[in-house]
């Protein structure tokens, strides 16, 4: 007998594009709610963080709708939480685009990236991405793959990187601790290689 | 470096169609916009941009329905442009599944919009459109780069000078300048290499060459002369280039590119 599709609900900021989010989701296997309800997100397998927007925006709406705790809540209790671009940085510690301190489940904190000469900022575009250390989210992919990048901000390479890639300077391309794994880049605007990440999460979320 | 320099299929959309013109205008039907979408995500595209040409003329917003149906088809990045008026409009072309939305003419108008949307959505989804044109008395003042910018889908000149301008919204909240020639648009003759190389040396943020694609060489040029991505419509819809064919000849000649 199938197995119903597990839940992953979809944290919203209120700041716009949510709906690759969900599609990728869909397409993975999985069910997509998008919520800024704390009692739904708490219900969910799994949660995704997304990002759009400015840092210090994205924390306050998780901290006025009480999710920053529900992913608190599953960082602790070892359940599956994926934190995309600007979602990875509001899991640091802050970022040097805000003032607000961020939700501290992975140390170190974004910093501006430079541009000079070719290397442009926002750094948009597919780029690639090399693994430093092994994860099973990362384990039907070559290295290095190409993601879709749009960002200004980037964490450096730290004790949580687990890839890497390179813009004028090396920075923390994906980062992981205990169930929380988090991507610079665009998963679900990354074709076959961002599908087959977001099929590790549904995976994960039917365990949990 | 290995950043990979894009190539983006346009689609310029008026209801609910695919059209394309000469020089903005003369639109004919190139087809449905979501068969075209799925067919250039599969064919290598690196990113879709989705144009409502007719929309700043009949002042209304972007096809938000067709920008649904594409992005719920396809995994690739979306920017969408074309009448764009406000913060509202901005989100709601996001919630449809945008990732970057383009101002056009509202910001010429407006600048502190691009400051107000950036502030709320982040730079990185604010791409300003600029529609350039050489000037064709250059020595008349007021003094500039030899190009000025024309809004109203390419019929109100402004006087802008169109180099400055790109500055000034970059500066404003553009994360992205998507930089049209109207002279080429539509024509096949090739980019403005000399626009696309004086506005790239202007601004630190990305900037997509447009009008004027013909020849894969075409592509070349206006990526030596330092866009990060190239942009085209009728050459890809009509099928008289691939762009896995443009790819290929860029990167024989050491440009970076990405392999779907």
């Amino acid at each position: 007998m199938p197995t119903a599709p597990p839940v992953v609900a979809v944290l919203d900021g209120g700041t716009g594009n949510l709906r690759s989010v969900t599609a990728a989701i869909r397409r993975a296997g999985g069910r997509a709610v998008v919520t800024a309800d704390h009692r739904v997100a708490r219900e969910a397998a799994a949660l995704v963080l997304p990002g759009v927007g400015a840092f210090d925006p994205g924390i306050a709406a998780l901290r006025s709708t009480g999710l920053d705790r529900v992913v608190r809540a599953f960082a602790e209790e070892g359940r599956p939480v994926l934190g995309v671009c600007l979602g990875l940085q509001l899991l640091h510690e802050g970022s040097d685009e805000g003032t607000s301190p961020g939700l501290g489940l992975l140390p170190g904190r974004a910093r501006r990236l430079r541009a000079a000469g070719s290397v442009k900022v926002p750094h948009m575009g597919w780029n690639q991405v090399a693994w430093t250390t092994s994860h099973p989210f990362l384990a039907d992919l070559g290295s290095p793959t190409r993601f879709y990048f749009v960002h200004s901000y980037a964490v450096p390479m730290g004790p949580a990187a687990v890839a890497s890639t390179d813009h004028g300077a090396v920075f923390a391309a994906a980062c992981a601790r205990g169930s929380v794994f988090a991507t610079q880049f665009h998963p679900e605007r990354s074709g076959a290689a961002g599908l087959a990440l977001y099929r590790r999460l549904v995976e994960a979320a039917r365990c949990s | 470096m290995a950043l990979a320099r894009r190539v983006i299929p346009c689609l310029d959309v008026a209801g609910g169609r695919v059209v394309k013109g000469v020089r903005f205008e003369d639109l004919r039907d190139a087809g449905d916009p979501v068969e075209l979408a799925r067919r250039y995500e599969a064919e290598g595209a690196d990113e879709l941009t989705i144009l409502d040409v007719t929309a700043t003329l009949e002042g209304r917003a972007a096809t938000a329905a067709v920008v649904e149906r594409i992005t719920e088809h396809i995994g690739i990045p979306v920017t969408v442009g074309g009448g764009v008026r406000d913060v509202e409009g901005v989100r709601a072309l996001l919630a449809a599944g945008a990732d970057k939305v383009a101002l056009n003419t509202q910001a010429v108008r407006d600048p502190a919009l691009l400051g107000r949307c950036a502030a709320r959505f982040g730079v990185q989804c604010m791409v300003v459109a600029i529609d350039a044109r050489r000037r064709r008395e250059p020595d008349r003042p007021p003094a500039g780069t030899g190009w000025e910018v024309v809004v109203g889908a390419g019929r109100t000149p402004t006087d802008l000078d169109a180099v400055g301008w790109a500055v000034r919204a970059a500066a404003a909240g553009a994360g992205e300048v998507l930089l049209t020639s109207i002279d080429r648009d539509g024509t096949h003759l090739g980019y403005d290499v000399p626009l696309i190389a004086a506005v790239a040396a202007a601004v630190s943020v990305p900037v997509v060459a447009s009008g004027g694609a013909g020849h894969p060489a075409d592509f070349l040029a206006a990526l030596a002369a330092g866009a990060d991505a190239v942009l085209a419509a009728s050459q890809f819809h009509d099928q008289r280039l691939s762009i896995g064919a443009v790819k290929q000849y860029c990167a024989h000649r050491g440009i970076e590119v990405r392999w779907p």
